[in-house]
Parts: C-alpha cells; sequence; structure tokens
C-alpha cells in the first residue's frame, strides 16, 4: 500500500505514459491499418502487393525486434534523432496496424459484393465505394476484432518500459531496483493496466451497441 | 451541300449508342462470351434472353466494364470503354444498371440511396438532388417510403427505388440483369410496369429476362444467347411465333410450358 501513495507521482506519471502511447499508437495503427487494408483490395496491383508486404513483415515479426530496429537500425540508415518515445511509437503502430488491417479486411469481406457493385455502376471511385458504401458497412463486424487489437496493444506497450520510454511497466522496474515489495508492485500496476483496458473493452462495447441501432 | 451530308452522317453514327465489336471473354477455360456483335440505338428497348449459364448477365455487366473483356470492343456512345480510374467512373454515371437482388445500400435511408451517386458524382448541390430524388421515388411510386432502410420494403419496393437510384444519374442507357427474377409473383407486374413507363418515355435499355409479356409488348428487338454466342436476333413477335434456330426453337417450347 505505501509504495503506492509514497511513489504517486511515479506511477501517475507511468500510468499517464502508458495511457498516451496507448492512445497514440492506437490512433496511428488505425490510419495505417485501414489505409493498408484499402490497399489490399484495391484494384492497382502495386498497391495489392505494397499492403500484403506490409503485413507479412509487421504481423510475423516480433514486436520487441522491431523496438530493437526503430532503436539500433533506423536512427542509422532512415531517420537519425528520433525520441525514445517516437520511436516506441512508430514500433508499436507499425505492428499493430498490420492486425489492424487484417481485421479491417476480413470485415470488409463480409460486405455482398453487390454493395460495391452498385456503387461502382453508379460511378463512385474506388475510394469513394471504400469509403462511403463499404467501410461502414464493415465497421460493426471489425469491431470486436479492434477491441482486442487495442487491449493487447496497451500490454504491448509495456515493452516500451524496457526501452527506458517512461510508463506503467517501466515503473515496476524502477521501483524494485530500489527493493520495494515487488508483489505489491507487480500488483499496483497490473490495477493500472486493467483500469486501461477495461476502458477499451467498456468503449468497444459502446460502440458494438450504438452501430446495432444505426442499422 | 457536303457540309450538310457530314452534319447528317454525324448525327447517324452518335445514334448508335452501345456498340460491342467482336467481343469475347473467358472464365478461365470457360469462353463466355464469343464473337459477340450487338448495336444498340437510342431509344432502343433490347430483350436478351436464353437459357442459364448462356452469357446474359455477363454481356450485361461488360456494357459498364463490371467485367472486364479478353478481346474486342465496346462503345458507348461512340467513346470506348477506358481503363478502369476516374474516366471510367465517370462514363459508368452515364450507364444504370439495375440488379437482380437490387443492391440497395443497406446502411442508407431509400432517399439518401438515390441522392448519393447525385451528390458525389455528379456534385449536384443537396437541396436539388433531394427534389429530383423525392421526384423520382414518387414516379416509382415508393415516394412515401422515402425515409425507410432498404431492409424494411418488400422486394419490389427495393427494386424500384433501385430504378429510381439508377435513374437520378440522368443514364443514357440503362441495363437490367433479371430485376424480376428474386420477386414474388405479385410484385413483379409493379416493377414491370414501371420499366414499360420507362420504355415508352424513350429510354435506352438492354433487359435480360424471362419475361414473355414484357418482351412482347415493351421490347423493339429480342436477342437470343446460347453458349456465349447470339444465335438469333428478331422483333419480338417475330421471335416467339416463328423463331428459325433449333436452340430458340428448343428454348421457347420449354418455358412457354411452365
Ligand atoms: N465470376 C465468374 N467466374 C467464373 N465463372 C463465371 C463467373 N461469372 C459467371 N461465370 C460462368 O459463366 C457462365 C455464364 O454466366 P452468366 O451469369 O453470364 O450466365 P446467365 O446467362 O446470366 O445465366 P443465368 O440465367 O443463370 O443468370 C456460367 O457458366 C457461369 O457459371
Ligand atoms: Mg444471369
Amino acid at each position: 500500500m505505501n509504495v503506492l501513495l509514497d511513489h504517486l507521482a511515479e506511477f501517475r506519471e507511468g500510468f499517464i505514459g502508458t495511457v498516451l502511447l496507448t492512445l497514440a499508437s492506437g490512433l496511428l495503427a488505425m490510419t495505417l491499418g485501414v489505409v493498408i487494408a484499402g490497399f489490399r483490395v484495391s484494384p492497382v496491383p502495386p498497391l495489392r502487393m505494397f499492403g500484403t508486404a506490409w503485413v507479412t513483415l509487421f504481423r510475423n515479426t516480433p514486436l520487441t525486434l522491431l523496438f530493437l530496429i526503430a532503436w539500433f537500425v533506423v536512427p542509422v540508415i532512415f531517420v537519425p534523432g528520433l525520441s525514445p518515445w517516437t520511436k516506441a511509437l512508430l514500433a508499436l503502430s507499425f505492428y499493430t496496424s498490420a492486425f489492424v488491417c487484417e481485421a479491417v479486411r476480413s470485415g470488409i469481406n463480409t460486405v455482398p459484393l453487390g454493395q460495391a457493385e452498385a456503387a461502382r455502376s453508379l460511378g463512385m471511385t474506388f475510394t469513394q465505394t471504400l469509403r462511403m458504401i463499404v467501410l461502414p458497412q464493415a465497421t460493426r463486424t471489425v469491431i470486436a476484432p479492434l477491441s482486442s487489437i487495442f487491449i493487447a496493444l496497451t500490454k504491448n506497450s509495456a515493452i516500451a518500459g524496457a526501452f527506458s520510454v517512461t510508463e506503467l511497466f517501466g515503473v515496476q522496474k524502477l521501483l524494485s531496483d530500489k527493493g520495494f515489495p515487488i508483489t505489491w508492485i507487480f500488483l499496483w500496476v497490473a490495477l493500472g493496466y486493467l483500469v486501461v483496458t477495461f476502458s477499451i473493452s467498456g468503449l468497444f462495447r459502446l460502440l458494438e451497441r450504438r452501430l446495432g441501432v444505426a442499422r | 451541300m457536303t457540309a450538310v451530308s457530314v452534319a447528317k452522317d454525324s448525327v447517324a453514327a452518335t445514334d448508335e449508342l452501345v456498340v460491342l465489336k467482336n467481343v469475347n471473354k473467358h472464365f478461365g477455360a470457360l469462353h463466355v462470351l464469343q464473337d459477340i456483335d450487338l448495336t444498340i440505338t437510342r431509344g432502343e428497348v433490347v430483350v436478351v434472353i436464353g437459357p442459364s449459364g448462356s452469357g446474359k448477365s455477363t454481356l450485361c455487366r461488360t456494357i459498364n466494364r463490371l467485367e472486364t473483356i479478353d478481346s474486342g470492343e465496346i462503345l458507348i456512345d461512340g467513346k470506348p470503354l477506358p481503363q478502369e480510374g476516374r474516366e471510367l467512373a465517370r462514363l459508368r454515371a452515364d450507364v444504370g444498371m439495375v440488379f437482380q437482388s437490387f443492391n440497395l445500400f443497406a446502411h442508407k435511408t431509400v432517399l439518401e440511396n438515390v441522392m448519393l451517386g447525385q451528390v458525389k458524382v455528379r456534385r449536384t448541390d443537396k437541396k436539388k438532388a433531394e427534389d429530383k430524388a423525392r421526384t423520382l421515388l414518387d414516379r416509382v411510386g415508393v415516394g412515401t417510403q422515402a425515409d425507410k432502410y432498404p431492409a424494411q420494403l418488400s422486394g419490389g419496393q427495393q427494386q424500384r427505388v433501385a430504378i429510381a437510384r439508377a435513374l437520378a444519374m440522368g443514364p443514357k442507357v440503362m441495363l437490367f440483369d433479371e430485376p424480376t427474377s428474386a420477386l414474388d409473383p405479385e410484385m413483379i407486374s409493379e416493377v414491370l410496369d414501371v420499366m414499360q413507363q420507362l420504355a415508352r418515355d424513350g429510354m435506352t435499355m438492354v433487359v435480360v429476362t424471362h419475361e414473355m409479356g414484357f418482351a412482347r409488348s415493351a421490347a423493339n428487338r429480342v436477342v437470343f444467347m446460347a453458349d456465349g454466342r447470339i444465335v438469333e436476333q428478331a422483333a419480338p413477335d417475330q421471335f416467339f411465333s416463328n423463331p428459325r434456330s433449333d436452340r430458340a426453337k428448343d428454348f421457347l417450347s420449354k418455358i412457354l410450358h411452365h
């Protein structure tokens, strides 16, 4: 108990760090995932190939390896001088975007082909068809898998702690290094994650119900 | 004098609204369309009939390039169908399509269904688009359903909305692929009535259907397809009372005995 009260500032900072990192990578992953899913169903072969390559690469690489690449390869080959937070953001959101993409794509596949054909025969472009006809109808089926993906993302963000980004899991290391009782630290850290993941599943359940009514 | 005859020629040329020249298409090993030549003039109503699997739907769908072709040429109002992209999208807006399964946008109301293409493709302003949509919905007899979702309508009503949605684009030609095949018998006539009226108003139409009554009363020409080929074309009366080919005789004897 005392560990929490005595180090409330650290816990709070760690908690906020986790929330911010999850939120930012969630948003970026969502955007990337939807765009890449669009690529994967596009009539343009190079885009489709790019989409497939993206998913294959980021879905099959261990996240820790992506972190290592973001830390030690990206600065040397691509852009130097990124902050640890940005690097964590990139690793997490690229990784997660592959999963988002596949969830969105399977949602797209549940929308009857006739919907897209009707839109195209009205003269709507591929992008218009996807944005106005197909994606809105795919949303409902995509919500449940997205919820799991974002919960996984929350927990995955713990890896950033090991790379000295301030977040909840890193607090545990900091305090246990100082010799505080590990059980209590773990308990409070776990509780912190629970708060975030419960909020996510609550939010998505709400969305699911809302969209259920709209149809 | 020469100027006049040139002008006349160009009028005659643009009278050919849809032209298919030597069109071929395969689905893998299956040769679904074989050397199809077909010209549809402005204002003409052409009914396409033939046994199941003969390629009628495929023919219909190649005309607005929902299906690509392997060889040959398709011209709409003198312009060849372009590759997939913006230009094709623009051309598709001039070709209305009505599907067997209606394909109304399930997440949009009836009114929104009829407005969407006008607003997003034709860039008509919302107010004008709504007025036109309501007028068209009234015309096909579903004006009172404007604020419902497609799933709340009967099949016949949905199909009439689909016709209104296509008409809202102000198409040069309308394609119908078995528009009444998914309907209960009592709803068939309400859709056919709308199509009859459209034909009388001078719309150019290509209609895949087994409704012989419609073919007799509304069509200028019947095109009979079998095994990916156009086997026979004739005026409806002539075709139904005196088919020339054995395939057509065989087909007619089968459907007329039901
Ligand atoms: N996307 C496709 N892939 C492979 N084969 C197809 C495809 N679409 C149609 N076919 C085949 O092509 C042939 C012609 O099909 P099409 O739908 O044009 O026939 P149809 O004359 O419209 O028949 P129906 O009266 O049953 O609607 C059929 O044998 C069909 O199985
Ligand atoms: Mg068919």
